[in-house]
């Protein structure tokens, strides 16, 4: 499973594949709602947000008003870092210094 | 979770130039435990050598000319394989239970697993299997020094098998085993018997090969499970091995952004990342593999081997150290998970 290019809540990115399909609709959703909520987190302080889209994709909006759909967690990353015009680097401090 | 056992996996034989790659590869169709193979053979260059040394041995061999098999060339490899696919539903060859690719001596076979998990077509009928390196002992420490590739190549093997050794001595054996060890210590370590006679289990490794039991978690990340085992930071010149140890449930959820994040960022220079997760409310352990951007689908182990539960996360990097790497993750599970993030040491 590529790690840029999995869809994000579907079955194909490998951060979804251990959860069990068999588990209700709405453990699936909380946990979908849970990786939305930590993303956000990340996107935050760079002013952007993400919010579920027919629980299929993500819609990531800029504080401007400017709008992409993103289906993977490749997406999100690459589309966030277009759009706020700077590099989301786990490895670097002022980065990780801005989560909080 | 989808039942990857059930595809054809595509197994790599890489190594440097002239490290016997074809001769293996001959052994192995030679063998009638691998009667049921298909070949593609990666060449480059404008002399066909190992086509013609082949073309002895497996008529129905798959030439990939173009170079290789890297980026550049990826459609091509995709090509190949739907190509060896549709020949095989069709009934024009016969029904091959795996697919063997051997590679030009300069790729780094890294991508090829990434060009079958991404391919929509692939990705349904094969899974990567498992990589197999060979090391040529008399030119394995100047192949080092000079081509990149090199590293690259030791760095994604499941299995290391070294080749002629003799035509060396004793001593220059073992500095090619620091050599190795530094670099890709967690990878099975096979004698010249693979290469002489390969036995059926030569390409049985990996995670993606097949269902975890509970031994085989102690042995597959190698000697670092073991009690008593060798050093476990490795550094090579810009190359950097080592091991994460995570004391406490991980968050699955948040673990998967940061992970996600790094390759994102740094998926050219993380050659290879392994563990064995304990992950928060679940009470089988998670297999994780993956080479550079790609991780293949993690695996669910029936049950921990015993009461060691700490997680294990093996990397190798290029140029990035592991307290780089640990101290990212604390930051980041600390500041973005709702739950405490694991006391994480490194070595």
């Amino acid at each position: 499973m590529c790690g840029l290019c999995g869809a994000l809540g579907g079955d194909n990115h490998w951060s979804t594949h251990i959860e069990d399909p068999e588990q209700a609709h709405h453990e699936r959703r909380r946990a979908r709602a849970y990786r939305a909520r930590l993303i956000n987190r990340v996107l935050g302080p760079q002013r952007l947000a993400i919010e579920d889209f027919q629980a299929s994709s993500f819609v990531l909006a800029t504080a401007t008003g400017k709008r992409e759909i993103v289906e993977d967690l490749g997406g999100v990353w690459r589309q966030a870092e277009q759009l706020s015009g700077r590099e989301l680097d786990p490895l670097d401090a002022a980065f990780l210094a801005s989560l909080g | 979770m989808s039942d990857t056992t059930a595809l054809l996996p595509v197994h790599v034989i890489s190594g440097f130039l002239g490290s016997g790659k074809t001769t293996l590869l001959k052994s192995v169709l030679d063998s009638e435990a691998f009667g049921d193979s298909a070949v593609l053979i990666n060449e480059f260059g404008d002399v066909g050598l190992d086509d013609r040394l082949l073309g002895e041995i497996a008529e129905d061999a798959v030439l990939l000319a173009s170079g290789c098999v890297c980026c550049t060339i990826r459609g091509e490899l995709s090509d190949a394989l739907r190509r060896l696919l549709s020949q095989r539903q069709n009934g024009e060859i016969p029904a091959f239970q795996r697919i063997v690719l051997e590679t030009t001596g300069l790729a780094d076979p890294g991508p090829i697993a990434s060009t079958i998990t991404a391919d929509p077509v692939l990705r349904h009928h094969l899974r990567p299997g498992t990589n197999l390196t060979l090391v040529d002992a008399v030119n394995a420490i100047d192949s080092r020094q000079h081509h990149p590739v090199w590293e690259a190549q030791v760095a994604v093997a499941d299995k290391l098998v070294i080749s002629k050794t003799d035509l060396v001595d004793t001593a220059r054996i073992e500095r090619v085993h620091d050599l190795l060890n530094a670099i890709n210590p967690a990878a099975q370590r096979l004698g010249r018997e693979a290469l002489d006679q390969p036995s059926d289990t030569l390409f049985a490794s990996g995670p993606h090969l097949e269902r975890f039991t509970r031994a085989r978690v102690k042995t597959w990340l190698g000697p670092w499970r073991e009690p008593a085992g060798p050093e476990t930071h490795g550094h090579l010149g810009d190359v950097h091995s080592f091991r994460l140890a995570f004391d406490g449930e991980l968050d699955w959820t948040c673990f998967g952004l940061w992970l996600s994040m790094l390759l994102n960022r740094h998926g050219n220079d993380i050659m290879r990342v392994k563990g064995v997760l304990h992950v928060r409310d679940d009470h089988r352990p998670v297999v994780l593999h993956g080479v550079q951007h790609t991780i293949h689908p993690p695996e669910h182990v029936e049950a921990w081997p015993d009461d060691d539960r700490r997680s294990e996360l093996i990397f190798i990097t290029r140029g990035i150290t592991a307290r780089r790497v640990a101290d990212s993750l604390v930051a980041f599970m600390s500041a973005v998970s709702d739950h405490p993030c694991p006391r994480i040491s490194h070595a």
